[in-house]
Protein backbone atom coordinates (compact mmCIF):
# COMPACT_ATOMS: atom_id res chain seq x y z
CA UNK A 1 0.00 0.00 0.00
CA UNK A 2 1.35 3.21 -1.03
CA UNK A 3 0.22 7.07 -1.21
CA UNK A 4 0.90 8.77 -4.45
CA UNK A 5 0.05 12.49 -4.51
CA UNK A 6 -0.87 14.84 -7.73
CA UNK A 7 -0.17 18.21 -8.43
CA UNK A 8 -3.89 19.00 -8.71
CA UNK A 9 -3.80 18.29 -4.95
CA UNK A 10 -5.30 14.70 -4.97
CA UNK A 11 -4.06 11.61 -3.04
CA UNK A 12 -4.59 7.94 -4.28
CA UNK A 13 -3.86 5.77 -1.93
CA UNK A 14 -3.09 2.41 -3.98
CA UNK A 15 -3.69 -1.78 -3.16
CA UNK A 16 -2.88 -3.32 -6.06
CA UNK A 17 -4.70 -2.85 -8.77
CA UNK A 18 -7.57 -0.02 -6.75
CA UNK A 19 -6.69 2.75 -5.44
CA UNK A 20 -9.36 5.59 -2.87
CA UNK A 21 -9.10 9.15 -4.06
CA UNK A 22 -9.66 11.96 -2.55
CA UNK A 23 -8.31 16.13 -2.27
CA UNK A 24 -5.44 16.85 0.43
CA UNK A 25 -5.42 19.46 2.81
CA UNK A 26 -3.63 22.05 1.37
CA UNK A 27 -6.46 21.75 -1.28
CA UNK A 28 -9.42 21.92 1.16
CA UNK A 29 -7.98 24.85 3.37
CA UNK A 30 -7.84 26.31 -0.41
CA UNK A 31 -10.85 25.96 -1.27
CA UNK A 32 -12.42 27.05 1.65
CA UNK A 33 -15.58 25.61 3.35
CA UNK A 34 -17.02 22.92 0.93
CA UNK A 35 -20.89 23.43 0.50
CA UNK A 36 -21.30 20.95 -2.96
CA UNK A 37 -19.61 17.86 -4.28
CA UNK A 38 -20.89 16.59 -7.66
CA UNK A 39 -19.47 13.16 -8.33
CA UNK A 40 -19.27 10.75 -10.84
CA UNK A 41 -21.24 7.40 -11.04
CA UNK A 42 -19.92 3.74 -10.53
CA UNK A 43 -18.71 2.15 -13.84
CA UNK A 44 -17.77 5.19 -15.50
CA UNK A 45 -14.49 5.30 -16.90
CA UNK A 46 -12.16 8.30 -17.43
CA UNK A 47 -8.31 9.15 -18.26
CA UNK A 48 -5.67 10.75 -16.79
CA UNK A 49 -6.20 14.76 -16.70
CA UNK A 50 -9.95 14.12 -17.33
CA UNK A 51 -12.96 15.84 -15.33
CA UNK A 52 -13.79 13.57 -12.76
CA UNK A 53 -16.06 15.78 -10.76
CA UNK A 54 -16.51 19.16 -9.18
CA UNK A 55 -16.02 20.54 -5.84
CA UNK A 56 -18.01 23.92 -5.00
CA UNK A 57 -17.34 25.89 -2.13
CA UNK A 58 -19.20 29.52 -0.80
CA UNK A 59 -16.53 31.16 -2.95
CA UNK A 60 -16.16 29.19 -6.33
CA UNK A 61 -16.53 26.21 -8.68
CA UNK A 62 -13.15 23.65 -8.78
CA UNK A 63 -12.57 20.69 -11.23
CA UNK A 64 -11.59 17.83 -9.91
CA UNK A 65 -8.88 16.09 -12.41
CA UNK A 66 -8.00 12.26 -13.13
CA UNK A 67 -4.86 11.64 -11.82
CA UNK A 68 -4.32 8.29 -13.64
CA UNK A 69 -6.76 6.51 -16.04
CA UNK A 70 -9.11 4.62 -14.75
CA UNK A 71 -12.82 3.37 -13.84
CA UNK A 72 -14.85 4.36 -10.54
CA UNK A 73 -15.77 1.46 -8.24
CA UNK A 74 -17.38 3.03 -5.21
CA UNK A 75 -18.78 6.25 -4.46
CA UNK A 76 -18.64 8.06 -1.23
CA UNK A 77 -22.50 8.74 -1.10
CA UNK A 78 -22.13 10.43 2.36
CA UNK A 79 -20.27 13.85 0.51
CA UNK A 80 -23.55 14.52 -1.01
CA UNK A 81 -25.69 14.95 2.22
CA UNK A 82 -22.23 16.51 4.43
CA UNK A 83 -19.85 18.03 1.58
CA UNK A 84 -18.27 19.92 4.78
CA UNK A 85 -16.94 16.36 5.82
CA UNK A 86 -14.20 17.49 2.96
CA UNK A 87 -13.00 20.56 5.32
CA UNK A 88 -13.21 18.19 8.75
CA UNK A 89 -11.53 14.83 6.89
CA UNK A 90 -9.85 14.91 3.70
CA UNK A 91 -7.56 12.29 3.24
CA UNK A 92 -9.40 9.98 5.55
CA UNK A 93 -13.36 10.28 5.96
CA UNK A 94 -14.36 12.23 3.12
CA UNK A 95 -12.75 10.28 0.60
CA UNK A 96 -14.19 11.31 -3.09
CA UNK A 97 -14.27 7.87 -5.36
CA UNK A 98 -12.44 4.26 -5.32
CA UNK A 99 -10.99 3.27 -8.36
CA UNK A 100 -9.66 0.59 -10.46
CA UNK A 101 -6.17 1.83 -11.77
CA UNK A 102 -6.17 0.75 -15.78
CA UNK A 103 -2.39 1.83 -16.02
CA UNK A 104 -0.28 1.29 -13.40
CA UNK A 105 2.89 2.70 -15.35
CA UNK A 106 0.89 6.42 -14.83
CA UNK A 107 1.52 6.05 -10.90
CA UNK A 108 5.75 6.76 -11.93
CA UNK A 109 4.22 10.52 -12.91
CA UNK A 110 2.70 11.32 -9.74
CA UNK A 111 4.64 12.44 -6.13
CA UNK A 112 5.44 10.93 -2.46
CA UNK A 113 4.64 12.54 0.37
CA UNK A 114 7.85 13.99 0.83
CA UNK A 115 7.85 14.99 -2.87
CA UNK A 116 3.85 16.77 -2.18
CA UNK A 117 5.44 18.26 0.77
CA UNK A 118 8.16 20.11 -1.00
CA UNK A 119 5.87 20.89 -3.83
CA UNK A 120 3.13 22.89 -2.13
CA UNK A 121 6.17 24.32 -0.35
CA UNK B 1 -0.11 46.37 -13.99
CA UNK B 2 0.79 48.46 -10.81
CA UNK B 3 0.85 46.41 -7.40
CA UNK B 4 -2.83 46.92 -5.26
CA UNK B 5 -3.08 49.84 -3.16
CA UNK B 6 -3.66 49.13 0.45
CA UNK B 7 -6.30 50.45 2.84
CA UNK B 8 -5.52 52.36 6.29
CA UNK B 9 -6.52 48.71 8.04
CA UNK B 10 -3.81 46.83 5.90
CA UNK B 11 -1.70 45.85 8.80
CA UNK B 12 -4.32 45.07 10.88
CA UNK B 13 -5.92 42.68 8.05
CA UNK B 14 -2.26 40.80 8.61
CA UNK B 15 -2.35 40.43 11.87
CA UNK B 16 -6.16 38.84 12.09
CA UNK B 17 -4.48 36.26 9.34
CA UNK B 18 -6.74 37.72 6.89
CA UNK B 19 -6.45 36.02 3.42
CA UNK B 20 -5.61 38.87 1.28
CA UNK B 21 -6.51 38.95 -2.52
CA UNK B 22 -6.50 41.79 -5.25
CA UNK B 23 -10.50 43.30 -5.84
CA UNK B 24 -10.28 46.07 -8.04
CA UNK B 25 -7.13 47.01 -7.64
CA UNK B 26 -7.09 47.14 -3.99
CA UNK B 27 -5.65 44.45 -1.36
CA UNK B 28 -8.46 43.23 0.32
CA UNK B 29 -9.61 40.31 2.98
CA UNK B 30 -11.81 37.64 1.56
CA UNK B 31 -11.94 35.86 4.70
CA UNK B 32 -10.30 35.99 8.24
CA UNK B 33 -9.93 32.67 9.85
CA UNK B 34 -13.29 31.81 11.07
CA UNK B 35 -14.27 31.71 7.12
CA UNK B 36 -16.86 32.62 4.77
CA UNK B 37 -19.66 30.79 6.43
CA UNK B 38 -18.96 31.55 10.06
CA UNK B 39 -18.01 35.70 9.61
CA UNK B 40 -21.68 35.18 7.73
CA UNK B 41 -23.40 34.33 10.88
CA UNK B 42 -21.29 36.38 12.70
CA UNK B 43 -23.23 39.03 10.73
CA UNK B 44 -26.41 37.73 10.65
CA UNK B 45 -26.40 36.88 14.41
CA UNK B 46 -24.50 39.70 16.17
CA UNK B 47 -22.38 41.60 14.38
CA UNK B 48 -19.47 41.87 12.06
CA UNK B 49 -16.85 44.53 10.73
CA UNK B 50 -15.64 44.92 7.11
CA UNK B 51 -12.75 47.29 5.86
CA UNK B 52 -14.75 48.80 3.03
CA UNK B 53 -11.85 51.51 2.55
CA UNK B 54 -11.42 50.61 -1.01
CA UNK B 55 -14.60 52.54 -2.16
CA UNK B 56 -14.32 55.92 -2.82
CA UNK B 57 -15.29 58.46 -1.06
CA UNK B 58 -16.00 62.34 -1.99
CA UNK B 59 -16.91 65.20 -0.63
CA UNK B 60 -19.62 67.52 -2.77
CA UNK B 61 -19.42 71.35 -2.28
CA UNK B 62 -21.23 74.13 -4.18
CA UNK B 63 -24.63 75.80 -4.83
CA UNK B 64 -27.46 73.66 -5.39
CA UNK B 65 -25.16 70.42 -5.21
CA UNK B 66 -28.50 68.44 -5.15
CA UNK B 67 -30.37 69.72 -8.13
CA UNK B 68 -27.12 69.55 -10.19
CA UNK B 69 -26.90 65.73 -8.93
CA UNK B 70 -30.82 65.49 -10.43
CA UNK B 71 -29.11 65.80 -13.72
CA UNK B 72 -26.87 62.79 -13.39
CA UNK B 73 -29.05 60.40 -11.70
CA UNK B 74 -33.23 59.76 -11.24
CA UNK B 75 -33.37 59.83 -7.56
CA UNK B 76 -34.91 62.92 -5.84
CA UNK B 77 -31.81 64.60 -4.13
CA UNK B 78 -33.06 68.23 -4.33
CA UNK B 79 -35.48 67.30 -1.32
CA UNK B 80 -32.89 65.13 0.38
CA UNK B 81 -32.93 66.51 3.98
CA UNK B 82 -29.80 66.95 5.93
CA UNK B 83 -28.56 64.20 7.82
CA UNK B 84 -30.28 61.87 5.66
CA UNK B 85 -29.09 59.42 2.80
CA UNK B 86 -30.12 57.99 -0.13
CA UNK B 87 -29.63 54.86 -2.21
CA UNK B 88 -28.82 56.21 -5.96
CA UNK B 89 -27.26 55.65 -9.49
CA UNK B 90 -25.64 57.25 -12.33
CA UNK B 91 -27.37 56.65 -15.62
CA UNK B 92 -26.44 57.04 -19.29
CA UNK B 93 -27.94 58.31 -21.91
CA UNK B 94 -29.29 54.43 -22.99
CA UNK B 95 -30.72 54.57 -19.68
CA UNK B 96 -28.40 51.91 -18.39
CA UNK B 97 -26.55 52.07 -14.78
CA UNK B 98 -23.24 53.29 -14.66
CA UNK B 99 -22.49 52.97 -11.39
CA UNK B 100 -24.79 52.90 -7.87
CA UNK B 101 -23.54 54.92 -5.35
CA UNK B 102 -24.59 56.40 -1.79
CA UNK B 103 -25.66 60.28 -1.65
CA UNK B 104 -25.71 61.99 2.10
CA UNK B 105 -26.65 65.58 2.78
CA UNK B 106 -24.17 66.22 5.41
CA UNK B 107 -25.54 69.96 5.81
CA UNK B 108 -22.53 72.34 4.01
CA UNK B 109 -21.75 69.63 1.68
CA UNK B 110 -22.66 66.64 0.13
CA UNK B 111 -20.64 63.24 0.84
CA UNK B 112 -21.30 60.70 -2.24
CA UNK B 113 -19.46 56.72 -1.64
CA UNK B 114 -18.82 55.27 -4.92
CA UNK B 115 -17.92 51.62 -5.82
CA UNK B 116 -14.30 50.87 -5.88
CA UNK B 117 -13.93 49.85 -9.36
CA UNK B 118 -15.07 52.91 -10.52
CA UNK B 119 -13.90 55.99 -8.85
CA UNK B 120 -12.27 56.19 -11.96
CA UNK B 121 -14.95 57.11 -13.88
CA UNK B 122 -17.56 58.59 -11.28
CA UNK B 123 -15.40 61.48 -9.97
CA UNK B 124 -14.50 62.45 -13.71
CA UNK B 125 -17.95 62.36 -14.89
CA UNK B 126 -19.04 64.36 -11.63
CA UNK B 127 -16.33 67.02 -11.95
CA UNK B 128 -16.92 67.48 -16.11
CA UNK B 129 -21.15 67.56 -15.34
CA UNK B 130 -21.46 69.48 -11.84
CA UNK B 131 -21.00 73.01 -12.91
CA UNK B 132 -19.94 75.02 -10.01
CA UNK B 133 -19.77 72.42 -7.68
CA UNK B 134 -16.20 71.21 -5.80
CA UNK B 135 -15.95 67.45 -6.61
CA UNK B 136 -13.51 66.27 -3.28
CA UNK B 137 -11.85 62.96 -3.50
CA UNK B 138 -10.83 62.16 0.25
CA UNK B 139 -7.67 59.47 0.40
CA UNK B 140 -7.07 60.19 3.93
CA UNK B 141 -10.05 58.16 5.31
CA UNK B 142 -10.90 54.68 6.28
CA UNK B 143 -14.64 53.48 5.33
CA UNK B 144 -15.32 50.60 8.38
CA UNK B 145 -18.57 49.04 8.41
CA UNK B 146 -20.18 47.52 11.41
CA UNK B 147 -23.11 45.22 10.55
CA UNK B 148 -25.54 43.27 12.58
CA UNK B 149 -28.08 43.06 14.92
CA UNK B 150 -25.39 44.10 17.63
CA UNK B 151 -24.00 47.12 15.38
CA UNK B 152 -25.81 49.13 17.39
CA UNK B 153 -24.14 47.95 20.81
CA UNK B 154 -20.81 48.05 19.48
CA UNK B 155 -20.92 51.31 17.77
CA UNK B 156 -22.96 52.44 20.49
CA UNK B 157 -20.73 51.81 23.44
CA UNK B 158 -18.01 53.87 21.79
CA UNK B 159 -20.26 56.77 20.46
CA UNK B 160 -23.77 57.50 21.92
CA UNK B 161 -24.78 59.11 19.42
CA UNK B 162 -24.99 56.31 16.74
CA UNK B 163 -28.24 54.64 19.02
CA UNK B 164 -29.85 57.60 18.24
CA UNK B 165 -29.34 57.33 13.77
CA UNK B 166 -32.44 55.47 11.96
CA UNK B 167 -32.14 53.76 8.94
CA UNK B 168 -30.68 55.54 6.17
CA UNK B 169 -29.77 58.80 8.61
CA UNK B 170 -26.18 60.13 9.02
CA UNK B 171 -24.34 62.43 11.56
CA UNK B 172 -21.01 63.46 12.60
CA UNK B 173 -19.85 62.20 16.35
CA UNK B 174 -15.95 61.45 18.31
CA UNK B 175 -15.10 58.27 18.51
CA UNK B 176 -12.27 57.53 21.12
CA UNK B 177 -11.74 61.74 20.45
CA UNK B 178 -11.37 61.66 16.78
CA UNK B 179 -14.37 63.16 14.33
CA UNK B 180 -15.91 60.60 12.45
CA UNK B 181 -18.71 60.48 10.07
CA UNK B 182 -21.18 57.58 10.70
CA UNK B 183 -24.38 56.89 8.61
CA UNK B 184 -26.49 53.93 9.55
CA UNK B 185 -26.74 51.56 6.59
CA UNK B 186 -25.11 49.01 5.04
CA UNK B 187 -24.67 46.08 2.38
CA UNK B 188 -25.91 43.13 4.10
CA UNK B 189 -29.37 43.55 4.71
CA UNK B 190 -28.83 44.25 8.60
CA UNK B 191 -29.00 47.25 10.93
CA UNK B 192 -25.41 48.65 11.11
CA UNK B 193 -23.18 51.77 10.12
CA UNK B 194 -20.51 52.46 7.73
CA UNK B 195 -18.31 54.85 9.41
CA UNK B 196 -15.58 56.95 7.79
CA UNK B 197 -13.07 57.62 9.72
CA UNK B 198 -9.21 59.80 9.83
CA UNK B 199 -6.65 57.09 8.53
CA UNK B 200 -4.62 57.50 10.87
CA UNK B 201 -7.23 56.46 13.81
CA UNK B 202 -8.79 53.69 11.56
CA UNK B 203 -7.01 50.48 12.76
CA UNK B 204 -7.57 51.72 16.52
CA UNK B 205 -11.01 52.56 16.47
CA UNK B 206 -11.66 49.08 14.46
CA UNK B 207 -9.93 47.28 17.45
CA UNK B 208 -12.23 48.87 19.73
CA UNK B 209 -14.91 47.45 18.38
CA UNK B 210 -13.33 44.35 17.58
CA UNK B 211 -12.58 44.19 21.33
CA UNK B 212 -16.46 44.08 21.76
CA UNK B 213 -17.53 40.12 22.75
CA UNK B 214 -20.30 39.96 20.41
CA UNK B 215 -17.94 41.77 17.04
CA UNK B 216 -15.92 39.93 14.86
CA UNK B 217 -13.73 40.65 11.60
CA UNK B 218 -15.35 39.69 8.08
CA UNK B 219 -13.96 39.88 4.60
CA UNK B 220 -15.63 39.94 1.69
CA UNK B 221 -16.84 36.76 0.71
CA UNK B 222 -19.11 37.23 3.82
CA UNK B 223 -19.99 40.61 2.32
CA UNK B 224 -21.23 39.08 -1.09
CA UNK B 225 -22.95 36.17 0.34
CA UNK B 226 -24.30 38.79 2.84
CA UNK B 227 -25.40 41.12 -0.06
CA UNK B 228 -26.81 38.56 -2.06
CA UNK B 229 -29.42 36.88 0.47
CA UNK B 230 -30.25 40.50 1.22
CA UNK B 231 -31.15 40.54 -2.70
CA UNK B 232 -29.07 43.75 -3.41
CA UNK B 233 -27.72 44.40 -6.51
CA UNK B 234 -24.05 44.05 -7.08
CA UNK B 235 -22.21 46.64 -9.59
CA UNK B 236 -20.48 44.84 -12.60
CA UNK B 237 -22.66 41.74 -11.99
CA UNK B 238 -26.08 42.36 -11.32
CA UNK B 239 -26.37 45.89 -12.79
CA UNK B 240 -23.94 47.19 -15.12
CA UNK B 241 -24.03 49.96 -18.16
CA UNK B 242 -26.60 47.93 -20.35
CA UNK B 243 -29.00 47.09 -17.83
CA UNK B 244 -31.82 50.35 -16.95
CA UNK B 245 -32.99 50.48 -13.47
CA UNK B 246 -36.49 49.07 -14.23
CA UNK B 247 -35.15 46.06 -15.68
CA UNK B 248 -32.85 45.50 -12.21
CA UNK B 249 -36.09 46.02 -10.03
CA UNK B 250 -34.78 49.35 -8.59
CA UNK B 251 -37.41 51.18 -9.31
CA UNK B 252 -38.16 51.43 -5.95
CA UNK B 253 -35.03 53.86 -5.63
CA UNK B 254 -36.55 56.38 -8.32
CA UNK B 255 -38.69 58.48 -6.50
CA UNK B 256 -42.17 59.64 -7.72
CA UNK B 257 -41.18 63.16 -8.69
CA UNK B 258 -37.99 62.19 -10.62
CA UNK B 259 -40.61 59.07 -12.59
CA UNK B 260 -42.86 61.76 -13.58
CA UNK B 261 -40.80 64.46 -14.95
CA UNK B 262 -37.74 62.47 -16.21
CA UNK B 263 -34.96 64.82 -16.00
CA UNK B 264 -31.91 62.32 -15.67
CA UNK B 265 -29.91 60.83 -18.44
CA UNK B 266 -32.03 57.32 -20.47
CA UNK B 267 -35.43 59.08 -18.63
CA UNK B 268 -37.36 58.56 -22.13
CA UNK B 269 -36.58 54.61 -21.39
CA UNK B 270 -36.81 54.25 -17.95
CA UNK B 271 -40.23 56.34 -18.53
CA UNK B 272 -41.32 54.05 -21.15
CA UNK B 273 -40.38 50.86 -19.00
CA UNK B 274 -42.29 52.13 -16.22
CA UNK B 275 -45.54 52.35 -18.75
CA UNK B 276 -44.87 49.62 -20.89
CA UNK B 277 -42.58 46.93 -18.76
CA UNK B 278 -39.60 46.47 -19.54
CA UNK B 279 -38.03 43.41 -21.77
CA UNK B 280 -36.49 41.37 -18.81
CA UNK B 281 -35.96 41.96 -14.90
CA UNK B 282 -34.06 40.50 -12.04
CA UNK B 283 -35.66 38.57 -10.54
CA UNK B 284 -34.47 35.76 -7.27
CA UNK B 285 -33.68 32.32 -8.09
CA UNK B 286 -33.55 29.25 -5.85
CA UNK B 287 -31.78 26.14 -6.92
CA UNK B 288 -34.46 22.86 -5.58
CA UNK B 289 -30.93 20.79 -5.04
CA UNK B 290 -27.66 21.45 -3.87
CA UNK B 291 -25.72 22.51 -6.60
CA UNK B 292 -25.11 26.54 -6.80
CA UNK B 293 -25.80 28.63 -10.00
CA UNK B 294 -23.24 30.99 -10.69
CA UNK B 295 -22.82 34.56 -12.51
CA UNK B 296 -23.65 33.30 -16.26
CA UNK B 297 -25.67 30.16 -15.91
CA UNK B 298 -28.14 30.33 -18.39
CA UNK B 299 -32.43 29.41 -17.30
CA UNK B 300 -34.26 27.48 -18.99
CA UNK B 301 -38.25 27.87 -18.80
CA UNK B 302 -39.95 24.17 -18.74
CA UNK B 303 -40.38 24.10 -22.36
CA UNK B 304 -36.84 23.96 -22.75
CA UNK B 305 -37.09 27.68 -24.09
CA UNK B 306 -33.25 29.64 -22.84
CA UNK B 307 -35.75 32.87 -20.92
CA UNK B 308 -32.36 34.77 -19.26
CA UNK B 309 -29.06 34.79 -17.15
CA UNK B 310 -27.81 33.87 -13.54
CA UNK B 311 -26.08 37.46 -12.75
CA UNK B 312 -25.08 36.40 -9.08
CA UNK B 313 -25.26 33.14 -7.66
CA UNK B 314 -23.54 31.58 -4.85
CA UNK B 315 -24.26 29.76 -1.29
CA UNK B 316 -26.48 30.96 1.37
CA UNK B 317 -25.32 30.18 4.31
CA UNK B 318 -28.44 31.89 6.02
CA UNK B 319 -30.46 30.04 3.64
CA UNK B 320 -28.79 26.75 4.13
CA UNK B 321 -28.57 25.86 0.35
CA UNK B 322 -27.89 27.87 -2.85
CA UNK B 323 -29.48 31.18 -3.77
CA UNK B 324 -28.78 33.49 -6.70
CA UNK B 325 -30.57 36.25 -8.66
CA UNK B 326 -30.70 36.36 -12.32
CA UNK B 327 -32.60 38.13 -15.20
CA UNK B 328 -35.36 36.75 -17.17
CA UNK B 329 -37.56 37.63 -19.84
CA UNK B 330 -40.84 39.49 -20.03
CA UNK B 331 -43.59 37.23 -19.43
CA UNK B 332 -41.63 35.34 -16.67
CA UNK B 333 -40.63 35.59 -13.38
CA UNK B 334 -44.06 35.45 -10.99
CA UNK B 335 -42.66 33.85 -8.03
CA UNK B 336 -43.11 30.09 -8.26
CA UNK B 337 -42.70 29.38 -11.34
CA UNK B 338 -40.77 26.62 -12.15
CA UNK B 339 -36.95 27.40 -14.40
CA UNK B 340 -34.45 25.19 -15.50
CA UNK B 341 -30.75 26.12 -14.49
CA UNK B 342 -28.46 24.83 -17.02
CA UNK B 343 -25.35 23.74 -14.93
CA UNK B 344 -22.32 22.17 -16.34
CA UNK B 345 -24.57 20.64 -19.13
CA UNK B 346 -27.29 19.36 -16.98
CA UNK B 347 -30.64 21.04 -16.12
CA UNK B 348 -30.91 21.35 -12.48
CA UNK B 349 -34.67 22.32 -11.52
CA UNK B 350 -35.06 25.80 -9.43
CA UNK B 351 -38.15 28.28 -8.67
CA UNK B 352 -38.32 32.07 -9.10
CA UNK B 353 -38.62 33.50 -5.63
CA UNK B 354 -39.71 37.11 -4.26
CA UNK B 355 -36.44 38.85 -3.26
CA UNK B 356 -34.81 39.13 -0.35
CA UNK B 357 -34.04 35.79 0.75
CA UNK B 358 -34.17 36.88 4.50
CA UNK B 359 -35.73 39.09 5.82
CA UNK B 360 -34.02 42.79 6.09
CA UNK B 361 -33.73 43.95 9.49
CA UNK B 362 -33.22 47.79 9.21
CA UNK B 363 -33.88 49.99 12.39
CA UNK B 364 -36.53 52.15 10.57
Amino acid sequence: MATYYSEEHEWLMVEGDTATLGITKHAAEQLGEVVFVEQQEVGDEFEKDGEIGVIESVKAASELYAPVDGEITEVNEALADNPGALNEDPEGEAWIYKIKITDASQLEDLMDEAGYKAFIG
Amino acid sequence: MTSPKRTPLHSLHVELGGKLVDFAGWEMPVQYPLGIMGEHKQCREKAAVFDVSHMGQVILRGENVGEKLEALCPQAYVTLKEGKARYGFFTNPEGGIMDDLIVSNAGDHYFVVVNAALRHQDIPHMQANLDGVEVTEIFDRALVAVQGPKAEDVVGALCPAARDLKFMETTVADILGVECRISRLGYTGEDGYEISIPEDKAIEITKAFLAHEDCEAAGLGARDSLRLEAGLCLYGNDIDQSTSPIEASLGWAIQKRRKEEGGFPGAERVQKELAEGAARKLVGIKPDGRAPARQGVEIQCSNGNTIGQITSGSFGPTVGGPVAMGYVSAGHGEPGEKVNLIIRGKAQPAQIVALPFVTQNYKR
